[in-house]
């Protein structure tokens, strides 16, 4: 390595993407790239009922065709696999990963076929013939909670997955309430705010539908499964458990993922049926989901009724606040989707200081396609609720919205600051992201723009939204699968850098991110590290890449194994320098005594020493290889202000976004170009929930919405130029400072755009629309008919 | 089975095809370009677009056989050699991508853009790219890389190359 090289800091800046010269020339491996030798094809054959009694399968003309190897019904299935397990500590009905009896959605499996091609795989599902005897179908969440039309699982009454568990003030943890605090706020109110609100179902459509490929060796007894998944070591262990296998004899590859949006956290049935059939057959099986597929198949998202209520003075200070929720979760639970509606409970107090707060959730089983985590997960749910009750209230009292915000933000010197939901918030400093906001989006000459649109007669709004989020998910007593990550650093004896990190990407760039961080910690350059992740035969253990944990736990974790092989290395050049370990620097590529630069040993020259160490200083192994499990001890808690301007087409009642400002605060920054990326592409499924996102259901369970024809997934055409800003308030949770911040563009985008779109019609008396904004529902209020 | 020959990347490609093989999975399956990547099944999201004789098209929605005797250039074949297309050059440069799925279809739009108006205004960009879906970016990065390349190819170094 060139001594003279001067290498420059890494962390901060906008390095680009190491991953992308494969993305961009097509040299990336997805899931459905993976070729083995004899590769069977599988085919899932759906119920096209939302709920049915199946009366009889006929598979025979399946069975009889040429190139189809074997068809499994249900029943079959069943002897292979157990239910399907949860990953909340909830009760849950039997799942089978193959419908038995019962068909609870569309879209639930009834039958595998496994062909020599997907073609033939599609021919032979059409050769399927299933009877059913229909019964009522189940879509209405407030109605199903009276048991009516249907109860879709005998051991849960009136259709209750969870039934009105409270939480916040004067509730203890045996579940008794005190009523006195929050019956008080609200009787000492000068106003109250009431609203029901809807937060909509959306499908996550990650451009890569799911997919899988399983090859069990029986010679060797193992399994290797690849899957379009964010954790491939949750994969491993359930694949195993459900398999009859070790964890040591599964092998689980998360190549290049497409996307996952919380979508591919879930474990699903057709990874486990894909294991047990190549297990059962001896034989590798890939199975690809198509996009008809994914919108019935793949775990939804949202879906949460919220009755908010607010009570506050005429001061505009909110003394108090009920939300009753009410989870529409679909006919299943799936691996989170009990605990992601408490995370909007948990949540619901936003960035205020709100003295009284109850909260009650029920969860309802409809006849739809199960919900789980989607990008935010309870998080934009409960910033949603609060924000537009923040805003009615504003516009109750005739306040501006930022004036009544900045009333109740809790204070910088409140923090570490526990909320009445139980949330302990690690730093924050609201008003500096509120005031950067309004002077970025130049706020009194926006209403002085909107004041003039609306003097020629033009419906423009303006909205405003806070947001606080749960990033750097966290400590184990949270997670059932472990709130930690892992990281291994080795300094090969060649001086290069290969780390693994559990926390597996599909898309967040942390083969650079983490590079940069390792590159400054050892004084090399980027080039000489390589990120290695997504296989939990090279990777020894993670939980992986959801809840925005990436950089604040993985990248943690990779810095303290960093540390701990430095640590190391520094003994060694030690003892080649004959200097104190104190006294040295790591930089541009070689290891120094500070002051010295002279006496400079080359990182490559350090590296080989300590492979051949002789002689070995005393109580030293060999080698610089070091691993780390990080825990956190809380999340972290990132937030920020979202400014937009939208105008609504009087004659059409279209809306148009002209402007969104977002300022955001993640904490300390590995690379701000990164965090960009990841800004706009929350604030495009934010706002794509809030003006064109809907999964509906027609009152016989049929998803209306199930292609990109009928679904409006946002274009480029349906944006203006995000204006981005940020503030910097580090977190006291990890070294770093970094909070996190992949989910945080869906939280604040959605209660400022539905806001926006209510002073735009203010005119008209409107206080509240529920997303999303469908044209339709604009011109009726304006053309006074009913919202 | 039908016989069909086609150029690929500049080079003569033949195959034995069922009528109903659709083109994106020739090209992925017999031909193991596994760069053109599938996405739905409604020809709405563009993960699958490629040239064929110069402009982009949608590879699903056009069978092998219809694709007899043409030209087609796919992701893999865009660079010349080891120097980048300016278009990918800007998708690296501004971050126009994250998970990737959508990126080279997305880029083989791009290119039939910029082929098309060399000089688009950024309306022109996102119109010109909206039958291509990315639910990553946000698309302002994926803007940005298409003024980037727009703004290489048109400069007079580049000019003076061609």
């Amino acid at each position: 390595m060139p001594v003279s090289l001067v290498l420059p800091k890494l962390v901060g800046q906008r390095v680009k993407r190491r991953e992308d010269p494969r993305l961009i020339q097509g040299g990336a491996t997805y899931v459905d790239d993976v070729k083995i030798a004899g590769m069977l094809h599988i085919g899932f054959k759906r119920s096209d009922v939302a709920h049915a009694r199946i009366r009889a399968i006929d598979t025979s003309a399946a069975e009889a065709m040429d190139g189809v190897e074997a068809v499994f019904t249900g029943a079959h299935i069943a002897e292979l696999l157990a239910p399907m397990p949860i990953g909340t500590p909830f009760p849950a009905p039997v799942h089978r990963a193959v419908a038995v009896d019962t068909v609870r959605y569309v879209g639930e499996p009834v039958a595998v076929v496994v062909a020599a091609d997907r073609y033939i795989a599609r021919d032979a599902l059409d050769a399927i013939t299933v009877e059913y005897d229909v019964l009522p179908a189940v879509v209405n969440p407030e109605l199903a909670m009276t048991g009516k039309p249907a109860v879709i699982h005998p051991d849960f009454p009136n259709n209750l997955a969870v039934a009105l568990v409270p939480s916040g003030t004067g509730v203890t943890p045996n579940g008794k309430t005190d009523d006195s605090a929050i019956d008080a706020a609200f009787a000492s109110a000068d106003v109250v705010i009431s609203q029901r609100m809807v937060n909509h179902r959306l499908v996550p459509n990650a451009m890569e539908p799911r997919g899988v490929v399983a090859h069990y060796e029986p010679g060797k007894g193992s399994l290797t499964i690849w899957s379009s998944t964010q954790n491939p070591h949750i994969l491993r262990t359930m694949i195993a458990a459900m398999n009859g296998l070790g964890q040591d004899q599964v092998r689980a590859i998360a190549p290049e993922v497409g996307g996952g949006f919380g979508a591919k956290i879930n474990v699903y049935g057709e990874e486990y049926v894909a294991a047990a059939i190549s297990k059962r057959l001896g034989m590798p099986v890939k199975w690809i989901e198509d996009r008809s597929e994914a919108f019935l198949a793949t775990t939804h998202g949202r879906d949460l009724i919220g009755y908010v209520e607010l009570a506050a003075r005429r001061d505009g200070k909110v003394l108090g606040m009920r939300i009753r929720l009410i989870a529409d979760v679909g006919a299943y639970n799936m691996l989170l989707t009990a605990a992601i509606p408490t995370l909007a409970m948990l949540m619901a107090s936003g960035t205020y200081d709100i003295p009284a707060i109850r909260t009650t959730l029920t969860e309802v089983f409809t006849n739809k396609t199960p919900t789980d985590a989607y990008r935010g997960a309870g998080r934009p749910e409960a910033s949603y609720f609060v924000e537009r009750a923040m805003d009615m209230l504003a516009r109750e009292l005739k306040m501006d919205p930022a004036d009544v915000r900045r009333r109740n933000f809790i204070a910088p010197t409140q923090f570490p600051f526990q909320t009445q939901m139980g949330a302990v918030y690690d730093s924050g400093d609201y008003e500096k992201a509120l005031d950067a906001a309004l002077q970025a989006a130049d706020w009194n000459a926006l209403k002085a723009q909107r004041d003039a649109a609306r003097a020629e007669g033009r419906l423009v709004g303006l909205g405003l939204a806070m947001y606080v989020e749960i990033c750097g998910v966290g400590p184990s007593s949270s997670m059932a699968t472990g709130g930690w990550e892992h990281a291994q650093v080795t300094v090969e004896r060649d001086g290069r850098i290969s780390a693994t990190t559990g926390a597996s990407p599909h898309g967040q760039g942390n083969e650079t991110t983490f590079a940069q961080m390792l590159a400054d910690q050892f004084g090399v350059a980027l080039d000489h590290i390589t990120i290695h992740h997504g296989d939990t035969a090279i990777v020894k253990q993670g939980i992986g890449t959801f809840g925005s944990r990436s950089q604040a736990v993985g990248g943690t974790t990779l810095h303290m194994a960093g540390a701990k092989v430095k640590t190391k290395m520094a003994r060694f050049a030690a003892e080649m320098l004959e200097a104190s370990v104190a006294d040295l620097v790591f930089e541009n590529g070689t290891i120094a005594v500070k002051g010295a630069p002279a006496s400079a040993k080359a990182f490559s020259d350090v590296a080989a020493f300590a492979y051949v160490p002789v002689p070995l200083p005393e109580g030293m192994e060999p080698g610089l290889s070091e691993e780390a499990f990080f825990e956190p001890t809380n999340n972290t808690y990132p937030f920020g202000c979202h400014i937009s301007m939208l105008e609504i087409d009087r004659e059409t009642g279209e809306p148009k976004l002209l402007k969104l400002v977002a300022v955001d605060d993640a904490g300390n920054l590995i690379n701000p170009l990164i965090v960009e990326g990841q800004i706009h592409g929350g604030l495009a499924q934010g706002i794509g929930q809030a003006m064109i996102e809907e999964a509906v259901y027609d009152e016989s369970g049929q998803l209306v919405t199930g292609s990109f024809m009928d679904y409006a997934l946002p274009r480029a055409s349906d944006f203006p130029r995000f204006e981005l800003h940020s503030t910097v308030t580090p977190t006291p949770i990890n070294p770093l400072g970094a909070k996190g911040v992949g989910e945080a563009g869906t939280l604040g985008s959605t209660p400022c755009i539905v806001s926006a779109a209510v002073d735009a019609l203010s005119e008209f008396g409107v206080t509240h629309i529920d997303m999303m904004l469908r044209p339709e529902k604009l011109w009726r209020i304006i053309h006074g008919g009913q919202s | 089975m039908t016989a069909v020959s086609m150029t690929v990347n500049g080079r003569v490609r033949k195959g034995q095809v069922e009528p109903r093989l659709l083109l994106v999975y020739f090209l992925r399956e017999q031909l193991n370009l596994t760069g053109t990547h599938i996405g739905c099944d409604t020809s709405q999201c563009g993960a699958c677009t490629v040239l064929i004789d110069g402009r982009s098209v949608k590879s699903c929605t056009v069978f092998a056989v219809q694709a007899d005797g043409s030209n087609i250039t796919t992701i893999e074949g865009l660079a010349a050699g080891s120097e980048l297309h300016p278009v990918q050059e800007g998708f690296w440069h501004e971050h126009g991508l994250q998970c990737g799925y959508c990126t080279p279809g997305m880029i083989m739009s791009a290119v039939d853009l910029l082929a098309d108006n060399a000089q688009p205004t950024e309306r022109e960009i996102r119109e010109g790219i909206s039958g291509n879906f990315c639910r990553c970016t946000g698309y302002q990065h994926i803007v940005n890389a298409i003024q980037y390349a727009a703004k290489k190819v048109g400069s007079p170094e580049s000019a003076s190359k061609r």
